[in-house]
C-alpha cells in the first residue's frame, strides 16, 4: 500500500467501525451449537494483510473492546487483545502480500502466505493469548479457557483465511496491474 | 437497527460535568482495584459506590436493561461452566474442603467452590456499572480527547474518534447493502441453508469493504490536504479543563485503590481473601 501514514490511520479507524458492524449484527449461527461464527476477523485479516500489523492489531483491539462496551458495559480484555494478536500476526505478511495485490494480483503464492500467518495468528491468540491471559487476569479455571480457546481458534482461523482470503481476491480485481493496458491495432 | 454508538445522554448532572479524563482514569483505578485482588468485601464496595454513581448520574434503568440481560447470561453460563469444567477449583485455592452435597460423581458442591463462583460473580458485576457508567456519561469526542490526555499516541486517538465517527455510517452502509441484495432475492432469515447463509454473507461483504476503501481513499485525501501528521502534538476541541470536582473524584479512586492495596498485601497477604483459613 502507498505508504502515508494518514491513510493507514483512516483505514484503521474505518476498518475497526468495520469490524464493530459485523461484530454486533452479523453472527452466522454455526453447526457447533450455542457458537457463532465471527465474520469480522476477516476483515480484520483483510486491513492487517493490505495495510500491516499495527493497523490489523487496532482494527481488530478497538473493534472488539467497542463492541464489549457496548453490549455488555464492560470490556473483556484478555479475548480483546487475542483479537489484537490474532490480526497482528497476520499483518507480518503484509510487505509479502500488499504490494502484489495492488498490483492486482493474489495468486496462489499470495493465498499460501496469507493462510499461513492467519493461521499462526490465530494459533497464538486463541491458544496462548486468550487461555493465559484469563488465568493470569481473571483467574479461570485452566481446563475451562484451553477447551474454549480451542473452540475458538477453529472458527475464528476458517472465518479469517475464507473471508479475508475471498476480500483480498475481490479487491484485487479491482486494482490495475502494470502493463495491462494494450495498444488496439 | 441500532445505528446511535454510545447511548450517550446528554444532562447536566456531577458525573457528566467531570472531565472525560477524570472519568477515564476512574474507570482504570477502580477496574484495576478490582481486578488486582479476589476480595468479595472490596467488590461489594465498588458495587455500592456504582450503584450510587448511577443514581447520581440519573442512568434509569430501562437504558441498562438489555445490557444487563446480555450480562446476565454470559454470566451464568460461565458460573455453570465454570463449575463443569473445575468443580474443585475453590477447595484448591483455599486449601480446605468443607462438602455441602453431591450431585453425582466427582461433582460435589463445595462450600469453597460455591465462595469462589460467587465472589468472581460478584467481580464482574463491580465492573460492568463502572463501563456503564463511563459510556453513558462520556460524549464520544471527549473520548478520544482522554486517551490522549493519558499519553496514548494521537494518531491511535484520530482513529479511535473516526471508528466513533464513522460506525453509524458504516451501519447505514452495511443496512442499505443487505436490503438491496435482499430485493435481489438473496435470502438472509433462518429459514436458508447454512452455506446459502455464508453466500448470501460474501454478497454483502465485498461491495460494504470497496464503499469502506472508496471512503478511506476520501478522507485520507481530506487529511492530507489540511496537513494532517505534520507536528508533533495536537490540540483537542473536546478537551475539558480541571476542576476541583475533578481531582477530588480521582483522590477518592486513588484512595481505594490503595486501601484495597493494603488490605490485599498486609492484612490478607493472598490474592485470594480466605474466610475458611484464619
Amino acid at each position: 500500500m502507498k505508504s502515508s501514514s494518514t491513510k493507514t490511520i483512516v483505514a484503521t479507524g474505518l476498518g475497526a467501525a468495520l469490524f464493530m458492524v459485523l461484530f454486533m449484527f452479523v453472527k452466522v449461527p454455526s453447526p457447533v451449537p450455542e457458537t457463532n461464527l465471527q465474520i469480522a476477523y476477516g476483515v480484520s485479516a483483510f486491513f492487517a494483510a493490505l495495510f500491516g500489523p499495527l493497523c490489523g492489531f487496532l482494527v481488530a483491539f478497538i473493534g472488539h473492546a467497542l463492541n464489549d462496551f457496548i453490549a455488555y458495559g464492560s470490556p473483556w480484555w484478555s479475548w480483546i487483545v487475542a483479537s489484537g494478536v490474532s490480526a497482528l500476526v497476520t499483518g507480518l505478511a503484509s510487505s509479502k502480500i500488499a504490494p502484489r495485490v495492488e498490483e492486482g494480483i493474489f495468486g496462489k503464492d499470495e493465498i499460501k502466505v496469507f493462510v499461513l500467518y492467519t493461521a499462526i495468528g490465530q494459533a497464538v491468540a486463541w491458544l496462548l493469548v486468550a487461555p493465559i491471559l484469563d488465568v493470569v487476569l481473571y483467574k479461570e479455571p485452566v481446563n475451562l479457557v484451553f477447551t474454549q480457546g480451542a473452540i475458538a481458534f477453529v472458527m475464528d482461523l476458517l472465518c479469517a483465511a475464507i473471508i479475508g482470503g475471498l476480500l483480498l481476491k475481490a479487491y484485487a480485481s479491482t486494482r490495475t496491474g502494470k502493463g495491462t493496458l494494450s495498444k488496439n491495432d | 437497527m441500532k445505528t446511535k454508538l454510545f447511548s450517550y445522554n446528554q444532562l447536566d448532572t456531577f458525573v457528566h460535568r467531570l472531565s472525560g479524563l477524570t472519568k477515564l482514569l476512574c474507570f482504570i483505578l477502580l477496574t484495576s482495584t478490582v481486578m488486582l485482588t479476589y476480595d468479595i468485601r472490596v467488590n461489594i464496595v465498588i458495587m455500592i459506590l456504582s450503584a450510587v454513581m448511577m443514581r447520581i448520574s440519573k442512568i434509569r434503568f430501562s437504558q441498562i436493561k438489555i445490557m444487563l440481560i446480555y450480562v446476565l447470561i454470559f454470566l451464568a453460563t460461565n458460573f455453570v461452566l465454570t463449575f463443569l469444567f473445575a468443580p474443585m477449583y475453590g477447595t484448591e485455592i483455599y486449601g480446605i474442603r468443607h462438602d455441602l452435597f453431591t450431585i453425582a460423581g466427582s461433582y460435589v458442591v463445595t462450600k469453597e467452590q460455591l465462595f469462589y463462583q460467587i465472589t468472581k460473580f460478584s467481580k464482574y458485576l463491580s465492573v460492568i456499572p463502572l463501563g456503564m457508567i463511563f459510556i453513558f456519561t462520556t460524549h464520544p469526542s471527549e473520548f478520544a480527547s482522554s486517551l490522549n490526555a493519558v499519553g496514548v499516541s494521537y494518531r491511535v486517538c484520530t482513529s479511535l474518534s473516526l471508528t466513533l465517527r464513522y460506525f453509524p455510517d458504516v451501519t447505514r452502509d452495511y443496512t442499505t447493502i443487505s436490503l438491496a441484495q435482499q430485493a435481489r432475492g438473496l435470502e438472509m432469515s433462518g429459514k436458508a441453508k447454512f452455506a446459502d447463509r455464508a453466500k448470501s454473507i460474501a454478497g454483502i461483504l465485498v461491495p460494504l469493504i470497496l464503499t469502506t476503501i472508496d471512503r478511506i481513499d476520501l478522507i485520507s485525501n481530506a487529511m492530507d490536504l489540511r496537513g494532517f501528521g505534520k507536528n508533533k502534538k495536537r490540540t483537542w476541541y473536546a478537551r475539558r479543563p480541571f476542576q476541583v470536582s475533578d481531582y477530588a473524584c480521582m483522590a477518592v479512586c486513588a484512595l481505594i485503590l490503595l486501601v484495597t492495596l493494603y488490605i490485599r498485601f498486609v492484612i490478607n497477604g493472598n490474592y485470594f481473601y480466605n474466610p475458611f483459613v484464619q
